[in-house]
């Protein structure tokens, strides 16, 4: 039930083509670890998942920077000048949800369901009408679920069964991401023995997990340091 | 515009036992400048309920921002959650307030700040969920563009936000109630004369007899 693995061997599992979601909302949370080593690999044609798109030179930034990515699915990219310019130049694509509809596609994508009924945007531009419908008496529209190949997940704490801990606002996407991919890869930035973690205050079950990247390990420390 | 003026204008909104989102912007400087007096949980969509300024930089926690990158702290009786959770609060009317910025305004009282096509386009963040649902919104904006136009219009020209969401209009130059029959100036920047104010401002308003001065 060891689920440790070396980067390189992990991230070399990922195909082109593939979707992978990635956790965190600004840097906290953001696996940057496994980022920057999939920048190194240089897979391409991904569609990547997450919340916002970093900042310039930061996280996915690189990857769309790069060239690696084809489509950003997204809720705020404001603070990222680059990727702007880069979507403007349709040089990526990218899809724009509000922030608790994509956190509620991923949910409802990791509670193994299909979609969910919404009257979130009905106004706006975002309803497609082919997707309204007539429920309980109002107009709502259908929302489907979001599942991905893979998720870039990053935890404070776990075992080596994959039992995570999440610090602070660090959780943002990342227990919503871990449930809704189906290969999940977790960089830890502590391992415990599973003795020292208490049941009642594990986040993400270790069922979701498949692989864990300890980031004490040598190789991993220059790279934690420069985040 | 003179941002000190709508950031002091808008902390007299806040009372104890609100909960108050602030969006990104001009919004989340108000935590620098509200009474520590206060009662109040500022609810944070990256997931966080009750956070407040730092005290000094050493107590920065760099996994530990808001919604806007900013380092904060958080204060007694804080609670963490994920981003489902977050906007479940949001989405059920839990948040009793709402500051936010905008594009534009109308006299509808609809929303628009998520996109200008082509050229700016940050995406709607949590904006359209906390304008649908949250029972109060108000909005901080310069009274009008770098080029002079008001953004307070008749009716909004880019993609809305959502329509028909905001309770009050804050600017550098006016205070503005939406109400049924239309906006109604509540108040208007020392130094300023209504004329001038109608001059710059798109909407038709609303004048009462009893206008204030901020």
């Amino acid at each position: 039930m060891n689920k440790l693995i070396a980067i390189e061997d992990v991230v070399a599992t990922i195909p082109n083509g593939a979707s992978i979601m990635v956790g965190g909302f600004g840097n906290p949370g953001t696996p940057f670890t496994l980022i920057d080593e999939l920048l190194k690999q240089g897979q391409r044609n991904l569609t990547i998942i997450k919340n916002d798109a970093n900042e310039t030179s930061l996280g996915i930034s690189k990857l769309i920077e790069n060239g690696q990515i084809d489509k950003l699915i997204t809720s705020h990219i404001g603070l990222n000048k680059t990727v702007i310019d880069m979507m403007n130049e349709q040089k990526v694509k990218v899809e724009f949800y509000p922030q608790g509809i994509l956190a509620e596609k991923i949910r409802n994508a990791g509670a193994g369901c299909y979609g969910f009924l919404t009257d979130i945007g009905l106004d706006t531009e975002i309803t497609d009408k082919a997707l309204l419908i007539e429920h309980q008496g109002k107009q709502l529209r259908i929302e489907s679920a979001l599942y991905a190949d893979f998720a870039f997940i990053h935890a404070k704490l776990s075992d080596s069964y994959g039992n995570l801990v999440y610090e602070s606002s660090a959780m943002n996407f990342n227990p919503l991401m871990a449930m809704a991919a189906n290969n999940v890869i977790v960089e830890i930035s502590h391992l415990v023995p599973s003795n020292q973690l208490n049941p009642e205050h594990i986040h993400t079950p270790s069922a979701f997990v498949n692989s864990i990247v300890n980031l004490e390990l040598s190789s991993h420390k220059n790279k934690l340091a420069s985040i | 515009m003179n941002v000190n003026k709508i950031i002091t204008r808008a902390v007299q909104e806040l009372e104890s036992g609100q909960i108050v989102n602030l969006g990104i912007g001009l919004p989340t400087k108000i935590l620098d400048y509200i009474s520590p007096d206060l009662d109040i949980f500022f609810q944070s969509e990256n997931g966080l309920l009750g956070a407040q300024k730092i005290s000094d930089e050493t107590s920065i926690n760099p996994e530990l921002i808001d919604a806007g990158g900013k380092y904060i702290g958080i204060r007694n009786g804080a609670s963490f959650f994920d981003s489902s959770v977050s906007f479940a609060m949001i989405r059920r009317g839990k948040i009793d307030l709402t500051i936010m910025g905008a594009f534009e305004v109308d006299q509808e009282g609809s929303l628009a700040n998520w996109k200008i096509p082509g050229y700016f386009s940050p995406g709607i963040g949590g904006a359209m969920e906390l304008a649908q649902k949250t029972p109060k919104v108000i909005i901080l904006c310069s009274h009008n563009d770098k080029k002079g136009n008001s953004k307070i219009l008749k009716k909004c020209k880019l993609p809305l936000t959502a329509k028909k969401c905001i309770s009050r209009i804050i600017t550098d130059k006016a205070v503005i109630d939406v109400t049924d029959n239309g906006l109604v100036l509540k108040e208007i920047a020392d130094g300023l004369t209504l004329e001038e104010l109608i001059e710059q401002t798109d909407a038709p308003l609303i004048i009462p007899q009893n206008i204030g001065t901020f």
